[in-house]
């Protein structure tokens, strides 16, 4: 969620139970906009906390002129100070895939890795390094699957110029409460996969400028979001059921709207069998 | 309304711009000018509006070139179409091609641009301007553009104040992609529903294939600079036709577009002009009145609304001794405390939201007998959440309650009976019974005690009447903890699930709540003590106490001692046996009235059950198992900054989603979470239990080879030996005897 709308916003997600102490909102409200200026960053979502078992961790990502780029991720422990994470590489994200169990909140923790193969071990060994994985690496592995998996936006808040980089919509006015219950109206926001596979009656209907992500419709498995109209239907909350504490908002006919993710970081792989 | 040609701008047009927004599609933005009125009449559609008295077409298309030329300040947009040309190019016959709700043009006109778009691209700005040249000889001097004027004044200034953008044009002109201006020269159709020259795309993207012609449609058509004049009032023309399938134009909508990007002047406007005329086209057919999108649409959450409303209502009138009532002893809790202390570790719903809870619970209180009452907690569903109040009734009302369980448990005893003795009869040619006995029902725990100690209540949103959960059964908390699903939100919803759930939601619900409270619910030390009936402990066969009572002497921890020390805190919720019951009960203990008999020979067949024991009341917290190398609870305080006023929090980790705070006296337990319980590792549904052995195997139906031809061949070898050794002694015998009587 966007940090000038904080506030408001997690007032909007509260209906799930977690949330932000005063103390931690205010002091969001001071240290967020000194991000923005220290790291130059056109925009700071405010992402969430990941709750581990000694602390939790609070998590700010800082977006650039283009919307679609890999985003800046900055932890921290006590909402004041904030440390950059360094950006998760393929490797790290499918090493830290395979480790389960929660997080222990402790940034310097290292997990050891044991399924890792044999020659990879041997590498490391022979390069120094013990094959094992810190829990700040986990923790970035977590967020970008995290944002990759669940980060969802309203169709039509975003839109492509002509020179492919993503820029947020000045004209949008917010879904209609009728669009805003079906789940084709957001978006992932991350590269797209499914669009070169639609059918050429389905592209034909599309606007390139806004329709240039995969949508919530065809998500595996079906049914893995909940869409509640709350408080009374004035605001619309997506809640995914793969990482259990991920909250999307949308206040129909208004430009508010953002995610958030309060929960222990974990994918739920039981998934279908509780649908 | 016509105007005499060559007429000075009338006093309207001076305020142009500013006019412009109170303009609807009727009025028109430029005066008359020009003496070539004839070829208007041709192409005015009367029952659109007046446009069509416009100035000359040629001036028109000046006009034109001269505002896309301005706002087309990205050239790369569709205005790249009104650039001026050299004499005698038609812009405008590119919409020819696309067949839309274009109508051909008029016949004899001359042949569109020469140029590729290239081409026009690579023109420098000030050899654009040429065009103009000759035409203004043909103008009026007041139409003749200068560079700079104010934008406000008379139409001319206006078109001149597009033209003030033109050097400004320059460096987009020589920088758009070609493809971008194909693109464009090939579709203006306002109603395509995509814009393609919106860079390069990729080939999954929509958009794609549509530039790749490569070429202009248009490169042989050679431009003739005779007809040009006629050129241009056929472009004007062309663009007041009215489309067949709206009844716009493109002038006038350009017009309004224009109109209204002046009125507001947006940054960027260029950026977002699309969405612009979108807009406009949108005005077109909305009243301004209507400030609905779909009225239809509100309607559920004004319903919701009413409901909200009628908590803040008092239920009757409210004489002033009722006030006193009220405010004496009220079972309802102070939810809105309990939520500031939750707050301060960043837990809890929204204030609006936890003050419709209370008043949700105000009114659960005003009409049922309540002794007790404690919001529990929030659960979500797919559908629809529930709120859940954990209540304690009055006594009398429990045995009520009680009795009208037993009345609906013996009607659907009695059916059972009948149908027994139907079965009586028909028991001649069975096949064989199974010998198959299912396990003994455990019977649940009386209300009151256990399990069923509380009585819950719930609904999915307050406002919404309160539903009461029935009691919950050992078999049902067995099988629940064998289980993980989603609640839906209704209470009626099957829950299908192996094993086999014994119930619908309402009941899993209620064992999940049960075997929540049982594992998370905890308050500080010394806060609750045991009563002092002591000798009742013999009585109940070791179960342990499942009273308590709050201790008049306790004396609060300080909070840091809570925090860092869990045995600072203890359950006062009784634990669950693996039988599903609190208090454990042997299932094949007869009562004392059945025959002796039976017992005896039933006890060689039970299997031995051992009595299940439980870490008793009050247990402290530091002996909660954690799984695996996970502790069981998190204890921290809400604040680390200002310590003097911090609470003490423990999150559970079993349970994800239970807290319990503690500050002095004050203490209380909530759980907002999905209902499930932490397992690091995957669920894995149970397996189906062996194929069970039917029939016990005999020699009757135990199959056996049949014998081969040998083997019956040797049986009957083996009987004649027999038989023969039998004649043989017979034969001796018989001898034997005639020998004795021989001798004889």
């Amino acid at each position: 969620m966007d940090a000038a709308s904080l506030p408001a916003a997690l007032d909007l997600v509260a209906s799930g139970g977690a949330g932000l102490s005063p103390e931690k909102r205010a002091a969001l409200g001071a240290s967020l906009p000194l991000l923005q200026r220290d790291y130059r960053f056109e925009r700071v979502w405010f992402w969430g906390s990941i709750q581990g078992l000694r602390g939790a961790y609070y998590i700010a990502e800082g977006l650039g002129p283009d919307r679609a780029a890999p985003r800046s991720r900055l932890y921290s422990l006590n909402c004041v100070e904030w440390s950059l994470l360094p950006p998760a590489s393929e490797d790290t994200v499918a090493q830290a895939e395979k480790l389960k169990g929660r997080f222990q909140g402790d940034p310097s923790f290292e997990y050891e890795l044991t399924e890792i193969k044999a020659e990879d071990a041997e590498k490391l060994i022979e390069d120094g390094q013990q094959p094992v994985i810190k829990e700040e690496a986990r923790l970035v592995a977590t967020i970008e699957q995290i944002d990759k998996a669940v980060g969802i936006i309203p169709r039509g808040s975003f839109v492509k110029t002509p020179l492919g980089s993503v820029h947020e919509n000045r004209n949008f006015e917010g879904l209609s409460l009728t669009e805003a219950k079906k789940l084709s109206s957001y978006f992932h926001l991350t590269e797209p996969v499914n669009l070169k596979n639609k059918t050429l009656l389905e592209k034909a209907d599309l606007d390139p400028s806004t329709d240039f992500l995969d949508s919530l419709e065809h998500d595996i498995p079906k049914g893995s979001w909940t869409v509640q109209l709350e408080k009374g239907g004035i605001v619309v909350v997506l809640r995914s059921l793969l990482w259990l504490g991920l909250t999307f908002y949308h206040v129909p006919m208004t430009k508010q709207y953002g995610y958030v993710y309060f929960g222990t970081g974990e994918k739920n792989l039981d998934l279908p069998f509780m649908l | 309304m016509a105007e005499p040609p060559a007429e000075p701008p009338p006093p309207e047009a001076q305020a142009g711009p500013a006019a412009g927004r109170d303009r609807g599609p009727q009025e028109q933005p430029w005066p008359e000018e020009g003496p070539e009125q004839p070829p208007h009449e041709v192409f005015e559609p009367d029952e659109v509006h007046p446009r069509p008295q416009q100035p000359e077409p040629g001036r028109a298309a000046r006009a034109y070139q001269g505002v896309g030329h301005a706002s087309a300040q990205p050239r790369e947009l569709r205005h790249s179409a009104y650039q001026p040309r050299a004499p005698g190019q038609e812009p405008y016959r590119a919409q020819d091609q696309r067949g839309g709700v274009c109508q051909p043009h008029a016949p004899g006109r001359a042949p569109s641009q020469s140029r590729s778009p290239e081409q026009y691209l690579c023109q420098p700005h000030g050899r654009e301007q040429a065009p103009y040249e000759p035409q203004i000889s043909e103008i009026a001097d007041r139409q003749r553009y200068t560079l700079g004027q104010d934008s406000y004044r008379a139409q001319e200034p206006r078109q001149s104040a597009y033209e003030s953008y033109a050097p400004g044009l320059d460096p987009y002109q020589t920088h758009a992609p070609r493809s971008a201006y194909e693109t464009y020269a090939l579709q203006e159709e306002p109603y395509q529903a995509y814009e393609p020259g919106h860079g390069p795309y990729q080939p999954h993207e929509p958009g794609y294939g549509l530039y790749q012609l490569g070429y202009s449609l248009y490169e042989d058509q050679i431009p003739d600079p005779n007809p040009r004049l006629l050129a241009i009032q056929n472009a004007k023309a062309y663009l007041l036709k009215s489309s067949t399938a709206s009844g716009l134009n493109l002038y006038d909508h350009l017009a309004n577009m224009l109109t209204k990007i002046l009125d507001e002047q947006p940054t960027n406007a260029v950026d977002i002009i699309e969405n612009i005329s979108k807009d406009v086209k949108w005005a077109q057919f909305h009243k301004k009145m209507d400030t609905l999108r779909d009225e239809h649409e509100i309607l559920p959450t004004f319903e919701a609304a009413e409901k909200r409303k009628a908590l803040f209502l008092k239920a009757h009138g409210e004489g002033d001794e009722e006030l006193e009532d009220e405010i004496a002893e009220t079972p309802l809790p102070n939810v809105m405390e309990t939520a500031f202390y939750f707050e301060q570790a960043g837990i809890g719903l929204s204030k609006d939201e936890t003050y419709h809870i209370f008043l949700a619970l105000k009114q659960l209180i005003s009409v049922q007998p309540i002794q007790t009452c404690r919001f529990w907690g929030k659960i979500l569903g797919l559908e629809m959440n529930y709120i859940i109040a954990e209540v304690q009734y009055h006594d009398r009302a429990e045995e009520e309650e009680a009795e009208e369980e037993e009345d609906n448990e013996e009607g659907g005893k009695g059916m059972g009976e009948d149908k027994e003795d139907e079965d009586e009869e028909k028991e001649d040619d069975e096949p064989p019974q199974s010998t198959y006995k299912p396990p003994p029902v455990i019977p649940k725990e009386d209300n009151g005690t256990g399990t069923n100690k509380y009585i819950y209540f719930v609904c999915n949103e307050p406002g919404k009447p309160w539903v009461k959960l029935p009691p919950v059964t050992p078999a049902q908390i067995v099988c629940a903890r064998k289980i993980k699903k989603f609640f839906t939100g209704r209470l009626d919803a099957p829950v299908v699930s192996f094993p086999p759930f014994p119930g619908n939601e309402a009941n899993y619900l209620r064992a999940q709540i049960a075997r929540i409270s049982a594992g998370t619910q905890i308050g500080p030390i010394g806060f609750y003590q045991f009563g002092e009936e002591e000798g009742d402990e013999e009585e109940e066969g070791g179960g342990g106490r499942d009273t308590y009572e709050e201790n008049p002497d306790f004396q609060p921890l300080s909070v840091v001692e809570m925090v860092d020390s869990l045995s600072m805190w203890v359950h006062h919720t009784q634990n669950i046996l693996k039988q599903g019951r609190c208090v454990w009960l042997n299932p094949f203990q007869k009562s004392e009235e059945e025959e002796e008999g039976e017992e005896e020979e039933k006890a060689e067949e039970t299997d031995e059950v051992h009595q299940e024991i439980g870490p008793p009341l009050l247990t402290p917290v530091s002996e909660d198992e954690g799984i695996q190398n996970v502790p069981a609870w998190t204890a921290q305080y809400s604040t680390n900054l200002v310590p003097q006023y911090a609470v003490a929090i423990l999150q559970s980790n079993r349970w994800p989603g239970a807290y319990a705070f503690a500050s002095g006296r004050r203490f209380d337990n909530i759980y907002l979470g999905w209902g499930h319980k932490y397992s690091p590792e995957n669920h894995t549904p149970s397996l189906p239990p062996p194929v069970q052995t039917e029939y016990p195997s005999g020699p009757e139906i135990t199959e056996t080879n049949d014998p081969t031809v040998e083997e019956e061949q040797a049986l009957k070898a083996a009987q004649e030996e027999a038989l023969a050794a039998v004649e043989e002694e017979e034969e001796e015998e018989e001898e034997e005897d005639e020998d004795e009587e021989e001798d004889d």
